[in-house]
């Protein structure tokens, strides 16, 4: 798969118009897979004119990627892949986009994802689903279902996503690229939709794993714009520590999941021990909560930050209505799918008198404690280990009818998110049938650079 | 079980400004009874003495220069976003 400095390269070679006017035509020739919702063509091709007239510099200048819609970026409307924002043009830049442009690299596209980033599959678009970059019956996973695919079908070298509870994580690992959730608070997301905001990060799709580490070098950072990040601390790190201590998450190992997947995890686990590292098989008894205590803190977060919806000060209205209640009501009907609705119907009843000790209080104080055992955890081992999601790829509308069951793909992914950790899903081979399968590495707080240095280590092992 | 009745999802579609169709209101309803059975799975676990975790980085009381950030962005962009303006103000439909 292409690289970023395969790509600097061809711009060397020819220009970074040839280049940028490859990847657009590319990004046509796969329109079935319906990754991108819009082409940022205009503005990306004027980039790339003064990239090669010298105008434009930077460790990126003329490299191509690709934006998941709910990034504020220039050049299309940023629409969340919802109704609500179909139109919605974007007044400023997300921090990351500008630091990407800062260093010459040139957006294209803005990729589909399931609604305001609720979902699973990248069927809960409001414009129709993504399609698996290695099969056009299944799902390209989600919610960053169109940022896997477009890096997976080689149009760009890389494209951002983001991750509330395994949304760069689950889709990476269906299309068989590196996705990286960072710890929480490394990456600025000042400029992005808000869905959860105590677990919301943003992160990368690459095709290799230094290529990660170069985008998340540039985007990484404090921001005054947004107050959650934390003081600059991700530098790259350029050899693994020999004899790491890895614990092999028993709970994410059961026969609930798919035998192919524990295989691949299996033969990595393998591998890391041929590496020289010691690989033990731990327990974390409050995974079984995780997925429980995500989506009460989930809902309740995300009905709040959908509140901002109510057709007055931009986005979707709602035409002919007599009332107050019926401008905001019926505008959040046309503007929502269904899934955005149960959610936040689900958080308006965690959140309501009389539930809310039972559920938002409990999910809270049930964080601490699966929190508590990572700490314990990660005193004993440097890192975890286990799979990404139960399946590859499942089959278009699969899952649809049953949301707990769609839900069920997020079980591994979520108790990092709660806990602010970063995770990382790299390839790990394929099923039988041929469709990709990662494993999942993850951290302490703040180990991002070294997860990923060993991450590195074992890429062609 | 968590019984959730017709009356309960308009009440809280009511709560979160929403108005739905009459299919849309017979779906959720089953579904949001599901995922609250699901997520009861909470109340087995003894907290008894466990402070809730909020956030997970730890910072407080984040400060910076009391200076104005410029944002790039001018007051006629962001009204150019709302449906309706008139004289620098958001327009919405008479409500009374």
């Amino acid at each position: 798969m292409t690289t970023i400095s395969d790509i600097q390269k061809k711009i060397k070679s020819s220009s970074a118009r040839a280049v940028v006017e490859n990847a657009l035509r590319l990004a046509r020739d796969n329109e079935d897979y319906h990754a991108l919702l819009n082409l940022t063509e205009e503005r990306a091709l004027k980039r790339a004119d003064e990239v090669d007239e010298g105008k434009i510099t930077g460790k990126l200048a003329g490299v191509p990627f690709v934006v998941k819609d709910n990034f504020l970026a220039f050049g299309a409307p940023t629409t969340a892949a919802s109704k609500m924002l179909e139109k919605f043009d974007a007044p400023l830049q997300a921090t990351a986009v500008e630091k990407l442009e800062a260093e010459g690299a040139i957006c294209i596209g803005k990729a589909n994802l399931d609604a305001f980033a609720h979902g699973g599959s990248t069927e809960n678009s409001a414009f129709g689903p993504t399609k698996n970059a290695f099969d056009k019956t299944r799902v390209a996973g989600g919610s960053s279902g169109g940022s896997a695919a477009i890096t997976a079908l080689d149009v760009v070298p890389f494209a951002l996503g983001s991750d509330t509870g395994g949304s760069i994580r689950e889709p990476a690992s269906f299309n068989g690229v590196v996705g990286v959730k960072p710890t929480y608070g490394m990456i600025s997301r000042y400029g992005v939709v808000a869905m959860a905001s105590s677990t919301d990060v943003i992160g990368t799709f690459t095709t290799n794993i230094a290529d990660a580490e170069m985008i998340l070098q540039i985007i990484s950072g404090r921001d005054d714009r947004d107050m959650t990040t934390l003081p600059d601390f991700f530098e790259i790190q350029s050899d693994v520590k020999p004899g790491l201590r890895i614990g092999l998450v028993n709970d994410f190992m059961t026969k609930d999941v798919d035998p192919e997947v524990l295989a691949r995890v299996n033969e990595y686990v393998e591998k890391l021990r041929a590496s020289g590292h010691t690989v033990e098989a731990v327990d974390l008894p409050m995974a079984e909560y995780s997925l429980a205590i995500y989506y009460i803190i989930v809902p309740a977060e995300l009905s709040s930050n959908l509140a901002r919806y109510d057709g007055i000060r931009y986005g979707h209205r709602a035409e002919g209505v007599m009332t107050l209640a019926e401008l905001y009501g019926r505008t959040r009907d046309e503007g929502f799918v269904t899934e955005n609705k149960r959610r936040i119907m689900i958080g308006s009843y965690v959140l309501s008198s009389g539930f809310f000790d039972a559920y938002y209080l409990q999910a809270q104080k049930a964080r601490t404690l699966l929190i508590n055992e990572f700490n314990e955890l990660f005193k004993k081992y440097d890192m975890l280990i286990g799979p990404v999601a139960p399946t590859s790829a499942f089959k278009l509308g699969e899952n649809t009818a049953d949301p707990i069951k769609m839900y069920m793909c997020d079980i591994m992914t979520v108790a990092t998110s709660l806990a602010g950790l970063p995770a990382i899903s790299v390839p790990a081979g394929n099923s039988e049938s041929g469709l990709p399968i990662g494993v999942q590495l993850m951290g302490p707080y703040r180990s991002d650079a070294s997860l990923l240095a060993l991450a590195r280590s074992m890429e062609n092992k | 079980m968590t019984q959730i009745t017709r009356d309960d999802v308009l009440h809280l579609a009511q709560l979160s400004s929403l108005e739905l169709s009459d299919s849309e209101i017979t779906g959720l309803q089953a579904d949001l009874g599901n995922i609250l059975n699901y997520i009861n799975k909470l109340s087995e676990l003894d907290t008894k003495d466990v402070e809730p975790t909020y956030q997970v980085t730890g910072l407080q009381n984040v400060w910076r220069d009391d200076t104005v950030i410029n944002y790039g962005v001018t007051r006629e962009e962001l009204l150019a976003r709302a449906p309706e303006s008139v004289d620098f103000q958001v327009k919405v439909p008479k409500v009374l």
